[in-house]
């Protein structure tokens, strides 16, 4: 039994044991300790002596400190490690720079368009890309527009990718300032070798490539608008090349992501004519054909005199000045208050269709032309100009649009939004949303490889009953015919096995 | 992601295009912290927003003790009343898997589907009709979306040796090294892979931070997306299965989070679109 003095000097001991231990723990910053530290610094006061030790004893342990330090310092200094901010850091910095040249003319029209006000609306229908992030959209878009002579100039959207995205401008020229396409060119033709030293000709191949259609012409139809894109606010615009029809119909039938460098290739069934530049822009193009809708009345057709009526491809439109403005609910109520106003792009691939069948013949008689009238293909319509969206087709029962009021709280000022579910807002993936999945299409069969004729006919192997069926059909001819033979009583047939 | 830092956070996933009103952010600023005080919930999370045909469903999640144990899921159509989700049973995923059309956006909308039994030879076909409610298959979605596309960066989740799992409280962030590396984001649901972890890699491996699965271990390959974004300030992760899914992570700092955006549909075409 320990007596109470002794429990008494035990638990003194004891705390002094664990004060102790305290102070031998290291630092977690600086690898000292606190009984390691004040050793060193009752034994420096214990050499020098100074006077008014208890004043100075701070700076006498900031020096005890510092004296330990320098010999863990070494002459090497870190290697500066830069980090992907300060790298993008450096190149967004140009965007802030002012140009201070132009502040005297400030145009009325400035192609520049008002994103920041943009940005506020689409807020509020829950779609956008951050603040900062749509400054910096802006400020990139003004740098495309002091670099390049435009006239219109709008932020289309953002198209997400597999490992980078694209900001994409859609922009219209002025007048006679286009430049020539550069870079970006598309693929080179298929070259045709010629076999000519063969004894035995090979069977020339009857396959005849359907006419390649050709493409619009700048500023009209499908390649109305030009379109920049740009990885990132800061990094130069790269223009896309004009979209050919050939590349939308393939479009159609696939279905890709993008990976973010628009010189990757496109590898897919059927094979896409071009790189991911040139079905960045198919996409551009189908999506802006179909989704872009505006309230009814706010385009109306231009008029011109002597105009046929049966001319279906009214292309011109302007801003109707006496639109009035339709109010939000009935905006939000009806879908057919909402009208498209970009062409649509007919199964050919473009907006205006024409007509490739128009083989030179020698004899063209109109009459004759009206027989071959099945073989001509149908001129391809579309749906005119201005359509209300009432009238897209449904994907799988579900109307591709909706349409919401904003906010239900504060209706006075809330927007009308149109949601379009058949290809997604600007801002997505840049796929068209497909009811049940993808099917890709089956191959076509293979060509014959000779054509039937008196010399050679191509047939497909018996299978083995028909050969068998044959067979015994054979052999009871055979024998019908030994009866009659002997019958006849003339010599033995010989098999012709 | 987190409730509290619910703004900051929605600005760093906007690039995917999709974000909440002013009006929305607001409301749910208030409205999840009733709910936290309402359930008496530890966290609440906001899970994400499901879009249909006519209104959008906004999910919140709350989270008890236990980071990983039963989290109860509440949708809203509104931001302000929020209503609990019906626990999800497995026939009930199963079906819900396979019903394709978009949301409508009523809760109370009934999805019928005949199911017809074959017993053995005698081909006895008992058609029993299987009604199953937007409700349900919307915590179907919920639940699907987090078992097969959650995502929390390496370290930021503890396993006790009891099982239990916490949340990291000296989780500093992954490195700028490490944030660009897809090995270092996990999944957060039970481990699923039957891991056989190498001697060479039980080095660096550490059991109360590695014992979820890696994003690496996907199928197939490639259905994550990693990108910088914001000025290369903050790493994003997209799911191509789930589109819509995106998890932010700045590096150096302990912020991290994932939210939904999207129409819940499986992306069934990843293959043919890589």
């Amino acid at each position: 039994m320990e007596s109470p003095e002794e429990m008494l000097n035990n638990q003194k001991e004891q705390a002094a044991r664990s004060l102790k231990a305290f102070m031998l723990t290291n630092s977690t910053k600086s690898n000292l300790n606190l009984y390691d530290h004040l050793a060193r610094l009752l034994t420096k006061v214990m050499e020098e002596r100074p006077e008014n030790v208890v004043d100075v004893i701070e700076d006498l342990s900031r020096e005890v400190k510092r004296a330990g330090l320098q010999n863990t310092q070494s002459t090497l200094r870190d290697i500066h490690v830069t980090t992907p901010p300060q790298v993008t850091a450096e190149q967004q910095k140009v965007l802030f720079s002012h140009k201070g040249g132009e502040d005297g003319t400030q145009e009325e029209q400035s192609p520049l368009p008002n994103v920041a006000e943009l940005a506020f609306y689409l807020e509020q229908a829950g779609v956008g890309l951050g603040r900062e992030e749509t400054y910096r959209v802006f400020l990139a878009l003004k740098q495309l527009v002091d670099t390049q002579p435009l006239q219109h100039c709008r932020f289309w959207g953002k198209i997400l990718g597999t490992e980078n995205s694209y900001l994409v401008a859609e922009v219209e020229f002025r007048e006679g300032e286009e430049d020539e396409e550069d870079a970006l060119d598309e693929a080179g033709e298929d070259e045709e070798r010629e076999q000519g030293f063969t004894i035995i000709s090979f069977p020339k191949s009857t396959y005849k490539p359907p006419p390649v259609v050709p493409k619009e012409n700048n500023g009209t139809g499908a390649n109305k608008f030009t379109y920049f894109v740009c990885r990132e606010p800061g990094l130069p615009w790269v223009r896309l090349p004009p979209v050919t029809p050939a590349q939308v119909t393939v479009a159609r039938k696939i279905r890709k992501f993008f990976t973010g460098r628009l010189d990757a290739p496109i590898v897919s069934y059927p094979p896409f004519p071009g790189n991911e530049a040139n079905y960045l822009r198919a996409q551009i193009a189908r999506i802006s054909a179909s989704t872009q809708a505006s309230p009814l009345g706010f385009y109306q057709f231009v008029e011109e005199e002597g105009e046929e009526e049966e001319d279906s491809s009214r292309i011109s439109f302007e801003e109707n000045p006496d639109f009035e403005g339709i109010p939000v609910s009935e905006l939000a109520n009806s879908l057919s208050n909402w009208v498209h106003h970009v062409q649509y792009i007919l199964p050919q691939g473009r907006c205006t269709w024409i007509n490739l069948a128009e083989k030179p013949e020698e004899e063209e008689d109109p009459e004759e032309e009206k027989e071959e009238e099945p073989d001509e293909p149908e001129p391809e319509v579309g749906p005119p100009l201005l359509t209300p969206l009432s009238e897209d087709a449904e994907i799988n029962n579900t109307p591709p649009w909706s349409c919401k009021v904003s906010s239900s709280i504060i209706s006075k000022f809330a927007i009308a939004v149109l949601y379009t579910f058949g290809n997604r807002n600007v801002l997505c993936w840049g796929s068209k949303f497909l009811a049940e999945g993808y099917n890709p299409p089956v191959p076509p069969p293979p060509q014959s490889e000779y054509p039937s004729g008196p010399d050679i006919t191509e047939a497909a192997d018996p299978s083995l009953e028909e050969e068998q069926a044959l067979k015994a059909a054979l052999e009871e001819q055979r024998e019908s015919q030994e009866e009659m033979e002997d019958a006849e009583g003339d010599e033995d047939e010989e098999d012709d096995d | 992601m987190d409730s509290a830092c619910l703004n900051y956070a929605l600005d760093l996933t906007a690039g995917g295009g999709l974000t909440l009103t002013c009006e929305q952010r607001a409301a749910l600023q208030t409205s999840l912290l009733v709910i936290k005080v309402n359930y008496k919930f530890s966290r609440v999370l906001f899970w994400g927003k499901i879009l249909g045909l006519k209104n959008d469903y906004f999910i919140a999640q709350g989270v008890a003790a236990d980071e990983m144990k039963a989290k109860k899921i509440l949708y809203s159509l509104n931001c302000t009343e929020w209503h609990l989700l019906p626990p999800v049973t497995a026939p009930l995923l199963a079906y819900a898997s396979t019903l394709n059309g978009r949301f409508t956006g009523d809760p109370s909308f009934e999805y019928e589907h005949m199911e017809t039994r074959q017993q053995g030879e005698m081909e006895i076909t008992a058609d029993s009709k299987v009604k199953v409610n937007e409700e349900q298959r919307v915590a179907a979605v919920v639940l699907t979306i987090d078992r097969e596309a959650s995502v929390v960066p390496r370290g930021a989740f503890t396993r006790t040796p009891d099982g239990a799992v916490q949340t990291n409280r000296s989780f500093e962030g992954l490195s700028w090294s490490e944030a660009i590396k897809l090995s270092n984001y996990y999944h957060f649901t039970e481990p699923q892979a039957v891991k056989k972890t190498r001697l060479l890699d039980m080095t660096r491996l550490d059991p109360s931070l590695d014992y979820l699965d890696s994003l690496t271990e996907d199928i197939p390959k490639g259905s994550w997306s990693l990108q910088l974004e914001k000025g290369s300030s903050v790493v994003v992760l997209r799911s191509l299965f789930w589109l819509g899914l995106t998890f932010f992570h700045v590096p150096t700092t302990p912020q991290h989070g994932y939210i939904y955006m999207g129409d819940g549909l499986k992306n069934i075409d990843l293959p043919f679109m890589l």
